[in-house]
């Protein structure tokens, strides 16, 4: 790609060819049917459903009139396997190969869709057809999920025609390095892997940090149980990661850069790696990039499975070859970060953010969400929740709309608890804050924390008790051991908890753990030992009583604990 | 340098730019509590007892790790930052064995002494311990993760300083623990014995093997004829690990020590000193004139030969084939001394005294009985000595001075200046250049040889020869030496290498603490017992002299070639398959 109205000119003839899936009809194909490849469908077989359909197609003759596509992830994850089938956007959920022969006969052959393959309301038994009339899709804002019911992730072209390299374009042929970090400065887009620092900032420390060369990190070492966000994006939509961590190495001064992918996320890394591979054919990676003399090219690294190198130095140590360990901040990243060079490191998520921002403007972009919060924030919705899967909200929608419009409310008339927002690191939320607006400073002041978007839904069922030892066990699990807070602090903490669980709490261990709990905050090394505390805060500020009963009365209010005869 | 001013408990500092602080607040008297930190050497923050709080920091901020910044307000000593630091504190001891009335290090161990200045009384925290089995399967060092507080200084020093890197984290979490990898033996990979871990770790986790009961027995033996040699480096460090200040030279006492212990004769390593001087001189001489490898390597120093087997064994034909002080002294010990003394030589118990961990692996050698008996029996540390010497009541500054037993006791200055980095190489140099010259040395103090830098070069004049050195300390400076021979740019003749910073008087034996202040106080000791020497040149002891009419004819001859040259084994760097 050499300049900019070569883009535009590709851009317009796939727009052209895949404007089917904008609703207009056009061209050869008669339909476009989307089939939902995110891990959780694909999990469930959607890839034999692909096939399914094309066998039917192609014993009625109908290959060349419908074309079927495996996308990204499409969030409802719980009524998986999904498609979409355009122009119409009729969705069908719960499909099975079984279902093909039907849809093809009645639907892609006659025009008439499979109503009992249709999404119904809970608690209603009327169909909604189309995608975009049902609560769970019209209530989100896409801007990082932005292309994930419309392309093929493995197609260049299709990323291309959604606007695809355009801010690319736009950034290196006709902005400066300064101006790229002003815009994304004005749009107030924060970091999007949980602490929330302003991305620009960083940008600008790094371009400014004397030291060469300098490196373009992302982040996907996701590792919060139960989330999935940043994995569907590098599985649904790698091109976004590609285009933005070049234009931040434009921004930079920086000509390489690395992606940290857990290795537990092998699709990720295909499609990634399959995605940098076109990139560079197309020449958006590369030397001499649109011609500008721009030259910048990623990396792939794959983690082996620490929790910790999710956290920013330690993820850089283990690109360097080392043992994943945190290092102490200063110096941050942006002075001295892989290899002791300045470098930006963002998460996946932040990453999928600049092309949009660069392409609309930061007046755009900061028109979404809070006053301090910009933007839209993907959440991985799970627990007791009718609609688990993955949405994108903008910030300020509050918890009540995500749990209950989007996610469908409670299962089995139970009534909700709490949310439990950034994983391990994170806090609960009560049904008495379920008016919350989402964003940094609200859910901080609940003791919560925004994080990377995991949030796990709790109902009535649910002992509080449980859920912070359950978390803590994931972190005593996972602490690198290198401070003594985390490692030895922790795994006391845990103790404590699995003695108030098991019926031999003692008077005294409540206040003992919040003792411990805020000198573990105060003390540990990196961010994970600062924020493990964080659950059993956040759960005896919430339910104390329910701590209260274990010990006094050895009474778990859930049924969930199981208590043991004394132990002396 | 720009200048950063900051304020710490109310008073303002001005320090320079990238300065700590902790370093900081040493420069107002503050000494902020630390356990992991070892200046230049670990500086990582993982303990988290130095934390300070800094105004506006989200965090409490541990001041070993934190550069200064202008403006800073630190406050050391709040209520909630000495509540905060003594809570970590008793986290570390809730994971630890209190078993310190038995412990190797009670009474010199970093974290007693915390929990004495934090007024510790009570552990609220019981739970799981670690419990991982001692690491006993090396002769020089002994592990014991137990006691571990995962402070990491010898981690850093092993691979920052010795770049041997035999030992790092393992495991993870509470699960961490400190070993070889995989959790193999210390005798299974690429250690070198140096015991530089041992001398920075806080607690008992990692020590030197413990030799004295083998000597009680022996001395208890009436079968035995016990003699004992020690080491230069001993006599100027030894009186530390019995209370006396560092650089206090305990010569004569010590003797006199050893004597009421019960060994039948006190020779002195320094002797062995002087006759490896006359046989490695004569060596680098013959290679000079005969066309042998260059740069010949000094090879007193079984850390530094460790280190060259694992790491650099193509390069082992330029190690001199001399070997070690301590190993020529057991080789004659056994046979000329008791010869000379009329004792069955399978009689004669041979103890070393050393600064020195790697010298029990090195007796071990099975080479290393060209007596027809293992040369040298036990290999017992000053630490070891000093243990000794407290069993028995032995109140060394009270005893009077005495003098080494002839013929292995007597020696020069150059033989005593093995101990310090340099040493080797200004003694060598004082030899040659009057057997190579015929004439007298004016100056006998090679000054550029000495002191702590980690690689220091000189070129001397040595009649129509201009000799060219080098002499390294540490084997992260040795490293830099070998690459050099590796990539043909060291031009040199003749390498001093010594495997511990500072050499011997640093060696993992050595009482403990050790760092540079201390060893540079040493090694103004070992210069000012050179020269206190009435004699300073090996060539002119006159012990040695008699010994080559006597018994060894000449250096490099047939019975020298027997009982004071080795051979080497290139060992690679992993285990065998």
């Amino acid at each position: 790609m050499k300049s900019l109205a070569q883009l535009e000119q590709l851009k317009k003839e796939m727009r052209e060819v895949l404007k089917i899936r904008d609703g207009v009809a056009s061209g050869p194909w008669n339909y476009h049917v989307m089939v939902c490849g995110g891990a959780g469908c694909i999990s469930s077989n959607c890839r034999d459903i692909v096939t399914a359909l094309k066998a039917e197609l192609a014993a009625k003759g109908l290959e060349k009139e419908v074309k079927v596509v495996l996308t990204g992830c499409m969030g409802p994850c719980d009524m998986g396997p999904v498609m979409i089938v355009y122009p119409e956007g009729t969705f069908y959920r719960r499909v099975k190969p079984k279902d093909a022969a039907t849809i093809v006969e009645e639907h892609l052959a006659n025009g008439t869709p499979v109503r009992r393959l249709l999404y119904r309301a809970p608690g209603s038994t009327e169909p909604i057809p189309k995608y975009s009339d049902i609560d769970f899709f019209k209530k989100q804002h896409k801007v990082v999920l932005r292309n994930m019911l419309y392309i093929d992730p493995l197609l260049i072209e299709d990323y291309i025609s959604r606007d695809g390299y355009g801010a690319l374009g736009k950034a290196l042929t006709q902005m400066k390095p300064e101006e790229v970090i002003a815009t994304v400065k004005a749009a107030g887009l924060r970091g999007r892997g949980g602490a929330g620092f302003p991305s620009g900032m960083k940008w600008e420390f790094t371009a400014k940090a004397t030291g060469s060369p300098k490196y373009v990190v992302c982040n996907a070492d996701e590792g919060d149980p139960g989330a999935f966000m940043d994995r569907s994006v590098l599985e649904g939509d790698p091109h976004s990661i590609i285009e933005g961590m070049t234009i931040c190495g434009y921004a930079i001064g920086a000509e390489r850069g690395y992606v940290y992918i857990r290795a537990e996320y092998p699709l990720a890394i295909e499609r990634l790696e399959a995605a940098i591979a076109r990139a560079r054919e197309f020449g958006f990676l590369g030397q001499d990039i649109f011609g500008t003399g721009f030259n910048f090219d990623i990396e792939i690294r794959i983690g082996a499975g620490a929790f910790v190198c999710g956290e920013e130095t330690a993820l850089l140590t283990s690109i360097e070859g080392r043992r994943g360990e945190p290092r102490p901040r200063p110096p941050f990243p942006a002075n001295a970060g892989l290899f002791g060079k300045p470098t930006v490191i963002n998460n996946v998520e932040t990453w999928a953010n600049i092309a949009p921002i660069i392409l609309n403007g930061s007046e755009w972009f900061a028109s979404i969400g809070t006053e301090k919060s910009k933007g839209t924030k993907v959440f991985a919705l799970a627990g007791r929740v009718n609609n688990t899967g993955l949405v994108e909200v903008p910030m300020g929608t509050t918890v009540r709309e995500i749990v209950f419009d989007i996610g469908g409310g409670i299962p089995r008339k139970k009534a909700f608890k709490a949310v439990q927002t950034g994983g391990p690191s994170g806090g609960c939320i009560p049904a008495e804050h379920l008016d919350v607006p989402v964003d940094y400073d609200s859910l901080g002041q609940l003791g919560a924390i925004m994080g990377s978007g995991g949030m796990i839904v709790m109902d009535e069922d649910t002992c509080m008790v449980d859920i912070a030892k359950f978390f803590l066990d994931f972190v005593v699990d996972e602490s690198c051991g290198k401070c003594s807070p985390c490692r030895i602090g922790t795994k006391r903490a845990l103790e404590t908890l699995e003695r108030i669980a098991n019926g031999n709490g003692k008077e005294g261990d409540i206040e003992l753990l919040l003792e411990l709990c805020s000198t573990i905050k105060q003390t540990a090394l990196c961010g994970l030992g600062q924020t493990a505390p964080n659950p059993v805060l956040s759960t005896i500020r919430y339910f104390r009583h329910e701590y209260e009963d274990h010990i006094k009365e050895h009474k778990c209010q859930a049924s969930v604990c199981e208590f043991k005869a004394a132990e002396e | 340098m720009a200048m950063i001013t900051l304020t710490i408990d109310k008073q303002k500092v001005a320090v320079k730019e990238g300065t700590t602080i902790l370093e900081a607040a040493k420069q107002l008297g503050i000494n902020i509590p630390t356990l992991c930190y070892l200046k230049e050497i670990n500086v990582i923050g993982a303990c988290r007892i130095c934390m300070v709080e800094v105004q506006g920091a989200r965090t409490f901020v541990a001041a070993c790790v934190a550069p200064v910044a202008e403006g800073m307000v630190v406050r050391t000593n709040t209520a909630a930052v000495v509540k905060a630091r003594k809570l970590v504190l008793e986290l570390i001891l809730s994971d630890h064995p209190m078993e310190c009335l038995t412990c190797v290090r009670n009474q010199n161990c970093e974290l007693q002494r915390l929990a004495e200045a934090f007024g510790l009384t009570e552990i609220r925290f019981q739970g799981a311990t670690t419990d991982y089995p001692v690491d006993d399967s090396s002769p020089a060092i002994v592990r014991d993760p137990r006691k571990c507080v995962l402070c990491r200084r010898c981690v850093s020093v092993c691979a920052e300083v010795q770049t041997v890197r035999a030992i790092t984290a393992q495991e993870r979490g509470f699960k961490t623990l400190i070993a070889p990898a995989f959790n193999q033996g210390l005798s299974e990979v690429a250690c070198v014995n140096c015991g530089q871990c041992a001398l920075v770790c806080p607690t008992g986790a990692i020590h030197e093997k413990d030799d004295i009961d083998k000597v009680w027995a022996a001395l208890a033996d009436p079968k035995k004829h016990v003699v004992v040699q020690t080491a230069p480096a001993v006599r100027v460090t030894v009186g530390e690990a019995l209370g006396m200040a560092p650089g206090s030279i305990v010569t004569g006492k010590m003797v006199a020590g050893l004597r009421h212990l019960g060994f039948d004769k006190v020779f002195d390593t320094d002797f062995t000193a002087d006759l490896t001087i006359l046989e490695e001189g004569n060596e680098l001489l013959q290679r000079v004139n005969g066309g042998g490898t260059l740069p010949m390597i000094t090879s007193c120093s079984p850390g530094w030969i460790k280190f060259i087997e694992h790491f650099y064994p193509d390069l082992l034909p330029h190690l001199s084939t001399c070997k070690s002080p301590q190993q020529m002294f057991g080789a004659l010990a056994k046979t000329y001394y008791a010869q000379k003394a009329g004792v069955d030589p399978a009689d004669v118990f041979c103890v070393s005294i050393m600064p020195c961990t790697a010298k029990k692996f090195e007796c071990e050698r099975p080479e290393m009985n060209s007596s027809g008996y293992q040369d040298v029996d036990v290999v017992l540390t000053s630490r070891e000595l000093a243990r000794m010497f407290k069993r028995v009541g032995i109140n060394l500054a009270a005893l009077p001075v005495e003098e080494y037993d002839a013929p292995l006791g007597i020696s020069t200055g150059a033989g005593e200046i093995f101990g310090a980095t340099g040493g080797v190489m200004e003694a060598a140099l004082r030899t040659v250049y009057e057997v190579v010259t015929g004439k007298t040395l004016d100056n006998l103090d090679f000054e550029m040889v000495r002191g702590l830098d980690g690689v220091k070069e000189a070129t001397v004049p040595v009649g129509d020869l201009n000799v060219k050195v080098a002499v390294a300390n540490g084997l992260g400076n040795a490293r830099k030496l070998m690459d050099a021979i590796k990539a043909g740019t060291a031009d040199y003749h003749f390498i001093e290498i010594m495997c511990c910073p500072g050499g011997c008087i640093g060696g993992g034996g050595s009482p403990i603490p050790t760092n540079t202040e201390i060893r540079n106080k040493r090694i103004a000791a070992t210069y000012v017992e050179d020269k206190n020497m009435p004699l300073r040149k090996s060539h002119e002891n006159p012990a040695v002299q008699a010994l080559y009419a006597e018994f060894l004819e000449k250096p490099l001859g047939h019975k020298s070639h027997e009982l004071l040259h080795t051979k080497y084994t290139p060992r690679g760097q992993y285990p065998e398959q």
